[in-house]
């Protein structure tokens, strides 16, 4: 048996890299199960029906809180709240995207292999931006508008101060989404934003190693898990006044 | 059948897979959340709450042992048996390990902190991870990435708040490492611009064949 196991280790791994190359991510590959299968409604279906049973496991919620545990067909109503936090992760999301978009028209990133990472990047964030829109939307809310943030300085800066600033808004963007995962209410909600955190949380990693912040020379890593073991979060008003040099100037 | 009221399609692989048993408890989160407020984000649970932790939370805190000793064990047998590993990778493997390790010793208290009984370290089998540097990267980003997507499917059935702020803390973390390991393998740092959440079943069955029976 274990001989077994051991055989088949490689093949495991074969198919969990397929699994995670594949079927992952790619927005072609997501609208292509557009349909009744999503897997959110089938959590709302769960969440709904299991709504009989937890009478019979657990008190009753406080009345004031409490939704109706019976006759529910309904799944929950994303609450304004959870809609709030979307639209704060659409801003970050409009200002990474067209970060990387002016850094990309700039031209002044001219290392081939940054480039295409900064190309990479600079597309995830868009897709991060039509996701946050289209579960903004579909969850009734009203999405915020692009701040069109202005980068100019730091382009003008040149490329050391490019990379700097790309690795200190990644890591705000991981801080910011790990600073409202407490606080969504909604599963769902929070399905969708933990998967794009651990992806600014990728970028972040890259970027704090490409600007030089960790890895040469047997340097202490803290450049790129810059928080040790437990990433820190940060709350809205922490991430708003970090962002606040790249909004426009009101005039 | 009712319907989420967010039908993204772009979200479809995001879904929150194998909400079986934990289900209806993430519904009194709903209503938990209310009253709890909301906590600062802090990886340990601290023993104020004074009460039994939820049993589904402690379920899954146990099962993120599972892979965070995995990890450890992992890194501490490359460091010891992967001989052209060297550099930056081998600084990054005892990088990774501390924080492992520290996941590890975290998790443990958490789930003792919360009236839990943490597992114990399964014997672990890795195959042929370690018979060059190029195999132990392979096998580190299948682990890394698997761990990712292991705390991604989880975190949405955590009913403590707590418990959610430190999975969040340390999904982050393993994101890292992700990106960090891909990078030296030659690799971009993300898969995607979604992480998939996966489901026990899933991360188990990826991982079965490193477990010794």
């Amino acid at each position: 048996m274990q001989e077994h196991r051991m055989a088949s280790a490689p093949d495991a791994e074969q198919e969990l890299a397929r699994r995670l190359t594949e079927d992952a991510a790619s927005r072609k590959n997501f609208l292509r199960m557009v349909g009744g299968v999503a897997g959110v409604g089938a959590l709302a279906g769960f969440v709904a029906a299991c709504g009989g049973e937890q009478t019979t496991t657990t008190p009753p919620p406080p009345a004031d809180t409490a939704v109706s545990t019976e006759e529910e067909p309904e799944p929950e109503e994303i609450s304004k709240g959870d809609i709030e936090i979307l639209n704060y992760a659409l801003t970050l999301e409009f200002l990474e995207a067209k970060f990387y978009a002016d850094v990309i028209e700039s031209g002044e990133i001219t290392d081939k292999a940054l480039a295409k990472t900064a190309k990479l990047f600079g597309d995830e964030e868009q897709e991060h931006v039509e996701v946050l829109i289209d579960t903004i939307k579909s969850a009734g809310g009203k999405p915020a508008k692009d701040p069109k943030g202005n980068f100019e300085e730091v382009i003008a800066g040149g490329p050391e101060m490019i990379l700097t600033a790309a690795a200190v808004v990644e890591n705000l963007g991981a801080a910011a989404y790990l600073g409202q995962a407490t606080r969504i209410k909604s599963p769902e909600v929070l399905a969708a934003a933990l998967s794009i955190h651990s992806v600014e949380a990728r970028h972040a990693a890259a970027l704090n190693t490409a600007a030089g912040f960790g890895f040469a020379n047997g340097e202490p890593l803290q450049g790129s898990i810059p928080d040790g073991p437990f990433a820190v979060g940060m709350d809205m008003a922490a991430v708003l006044e970090a962002v606040a040099p790249y909004l426009p100037k009101k005039s | 059948m009712s319907e989420s009221r967010l039908m993204v399609p772009a979200l479809a692989d995001v879904q929150v897979e194998g909400l079986t048993r934990s289900a209806f408890l993430v519904r009194s989160t709903l209503a938990a959340g209310a009253v709890y407020g909301m906590g600062a984000i802090t990886p340990f649970v601290g023993s104020a709450f004074g009460q039994k932790g939820d049993e589904g939370d402690i379920e899954i805190l146990n099962f993120a042992l599972t892979l965070e000793f995995l990890e450890s064990e992992f890194y501490k047998r490359a460091i010891r048996d992967v001989k052209d590993l060297s550099g930056d990778v081998l600084d990054a493997a005892e990088q990774l390990l501390e924080d492992e390790d520290a996941h590890v010793t975290a998790l443990e208290t958490t789930i003792k902190d919360l009236g839990g009984k943490a597992v114990k370290a399964p014997a672990f089998n890795f195959g042929d991870s370690f018979k060059s540097a190029k195999d132990f990267l392979k096998t580190a980003v299948i682990f890394e990435d698997t761990g990712v997507s292991a705390y991604n499917g989880a975190a949405p059935s955590i009913k403590s708040k707590d418990v959610l702020g430190a999975a969040g803390s340390i999904v982050q973390v393993e994101g890292r490492h992700a990106a960090l390991m891909r990078s030296f393998d030659g690799e971009q740092a993300t898969v995607g611009a979604f992480d998939m959440a996966l489901d026990q079943d899933a991360v188990l069955e990826a991982v079965q064949p490193f477990i010794k029976e």
